[in-house]
Parts: structure tokens; C-alpha cells; sequence
């Protein structure tokens, strides 16, 4: 497929992730709509690293171009992963002192 | 318009329908299972593009661990309901203005790159995604940030029972 369509689908799933972050209100949905970009990040990672791996087998037949990309993609999920535990814990305090996900409630710092 | 073809689109339809219904869904429990939707859709592009490995982890790192956790979450807080009144309707509307303008800026700014005119993704050969080659990868050039990342993970757990502790 041309790289062109994944760069756009990863686009598409991006921004609709920044519209989960600007529009809703509700702390987990925002936190999920972050992990919806990092896919759009992984998945556009990907589809990189084969484009290279093609432009690179046409020049010579072995190789492992592009395995650098895939690296890259799992060490992106495994910093996500550490990223959910600590977010989610955050969350759950806030929901312990506040009684509520609302992000709006969390206006301390403004008065 | 051949069998590949045919599941990209499928993929991609089913990954962006999936991703509005996370936004529009009123219910947390419904926008969870929505977003396993997504990363069941996102692992099937993997496993277009010959990511084996990628694929798998995606799987079950983000559907089987990360989402779990989310739901237990949402059902420890009780928040399976619909909740949020919303008042402001100017709010969303800024914010789905601004999220469409920036789309509509780096589309434009895409199809104009000339580097990217008749490049391919090489579909469903190529081994650099199975995991012979990435495991080798990860254990010989890649071993210091593999280590760094286990210690990642003990501050992670550590930090979320400190934080989570009842003081």
C-alpha cells in the first residue's frame, strides 16, 4: 500500500485523539484518548520502518533495514505501560479526595 | 482491488469508527470496550505489514493488560454510568474545530511532500518483523535501554503503591 494511506489513517486516529483530549471531561476518557495517539504514533512507526525495509531490499537482498522502527514501537508500549500504572493511581487518589474524575474540578492552582 | 486491498480498508474503517465511538459514547465502560476495538484493528494492520512480534505485544500489552486495568479502575470508582452533564457546548465545538483545522493542515502538507509521492509499505514479506530478528536486536544492540526499561517498571510500581497508598 502506498505509505501515504497509513500516514493519513495514523493522522485521522491522532487527531481524534486530540479532540478526546480538548472535548471530553471525564480524566479516564481523556487518559484513554492519550493512549489512542501513542497507537497512531506506533502504527505510523511501523509502517515507516517497512517502507525503508523495502527501499532498502531493492538495493541489496539481505538485510534487516528498519528493524530500528520496531525497537523503537516496543519500547514506546513498554514506556506506556509504566505510564498507565502511575497515571491510573494519580487518578484514583483524585477520585479519593475529590469524589470525582471531572477535570474541572481541578482548578486549585487558579484562586 | 485485491485481498489486501480489501482488509486495509476494512482495518481502517473499523479503526476509525471505533475511535469516534470512544469520543461519543456517554458510558466509560462502553468507551473502553470501543478502544479494545481500536488495538484489536491496529493489531491487524500489524499483521499486514508482517509485524509479527508487534502485533502479538500489541495485543496483549495494550488489549489484555492496559485495558483491564482501565476497567477495574472504572468499576472500583463505580463509574459505570452516565455521568458528565455537559454545559458548555462551545467547549466541545472549539475543540473539534481546532482537532479538524490540524488534521486538515498536516493532510494538506502531506500530499504536497515530495518525498513521499510513490513510496510503498512493503505488505506481508519482508522478516524483519518476526521475532528472530528483533529478538537479536534487542539483546545485542539494544540491551542497555532493555535493562534501563526493567528499571523503569520497578519505579513504576513503586511509585503507583506510594501513590495509592491509603495515609
Amino acid at each position: 500500500m502506498p505509505i501515504q494511506y497509513y500516514i493519513f489513517l495514523s493522522l485521522a486516529l491522532f487527531c481524534i485523539g486530540i479532540a478526546g483530549v480538548l472535548t471530553r471531561r471525564n480524566a479516564i476518557i481523556i487518559f484513554m484518548s492519550i493512549e489512542l495517539m501513542l497507537n497512531a504514533v506506533n502504527l505510523l512507526l511501523v509502517a515507516f520502518s517497512k517502507m525503508h525495509h523495502a527501499v532498502a531490499t531493492a538495493v541489496e537482498k539481505v538485510n534487516n533495514a528498519g528493524t530500528d522502527g520496531q525497537i523503537f514501537v516496543f519500547f514506546v508500549m513498554v514506556v506506556a505501560a509504566a505510564e498507565v500504572s502511575v497515571g491510573l493511581a494519580i487518578i484514583v487518589m483524585m477520585y479519593r479526595n475529590a469524589h470525582s474524575v471531572d477535570v474541572n474540578f481541578l482548578n486549585r492552582l487558579k484562586n | 482491488m485485491n485481498a489486501i486491498q480489501i482488509l486495509f480498508w476494512f482495518l481502517s474503517a473499523l479503526a476509525l469508527v471505533s475511535a469516534l465511538m470512544v469520543l461519543l459514547s456517554k458510558n466509560p465502560v462502553h468507551s473502553v470496550l470501543w478502544l479494545v476495538g481500536v488495538f484489536f484493528a491496529i493489531s491487524g494492520h500489524y499483521i499486514l505489514l508482517n509485524a509479527q512480534f508487534i502485533a502479538i505485544v500489541n495485543l496483549i500489552v495494550y488489549a489484555g493488560a492496559i485495558m483491564v486495568l482501565f476497567l477495574f479502575v472504572i468499576m472500583l470508582m463505580n463509574l459505570n454510568k452516565d455521568t458528565e452533564p455537559q454545559k458548555n457546548i462551545w467547549m466541545k465545538l472549539a475543540g473539534a474545530i481546532s482537532a479538524g483545522c490540524f488534521l486538515m493542515i498536516l493532510v494538506s502538507l502531506i500530499r504536497q511532500a515530495p518525498e513521499l509521492q510513490a513510496k510503498t509499505a512493503m505488505m506481508k514479506e519482508g522478516s524483519i518483523g518476526l521475532i528472530s530478528n528483533l529478538g537479536k536486536a534487542l539483546f545485542s544492540t539494544y540491551v542497555v535501554p532493555f535493562e534501563i526499561s526493567s528499571i523503569l517498571f520497578l519505579s513504576a510500581m513503586v511509585g503507583a503503591v506510594v501513590i495509592g497508598k491509603k495515609d
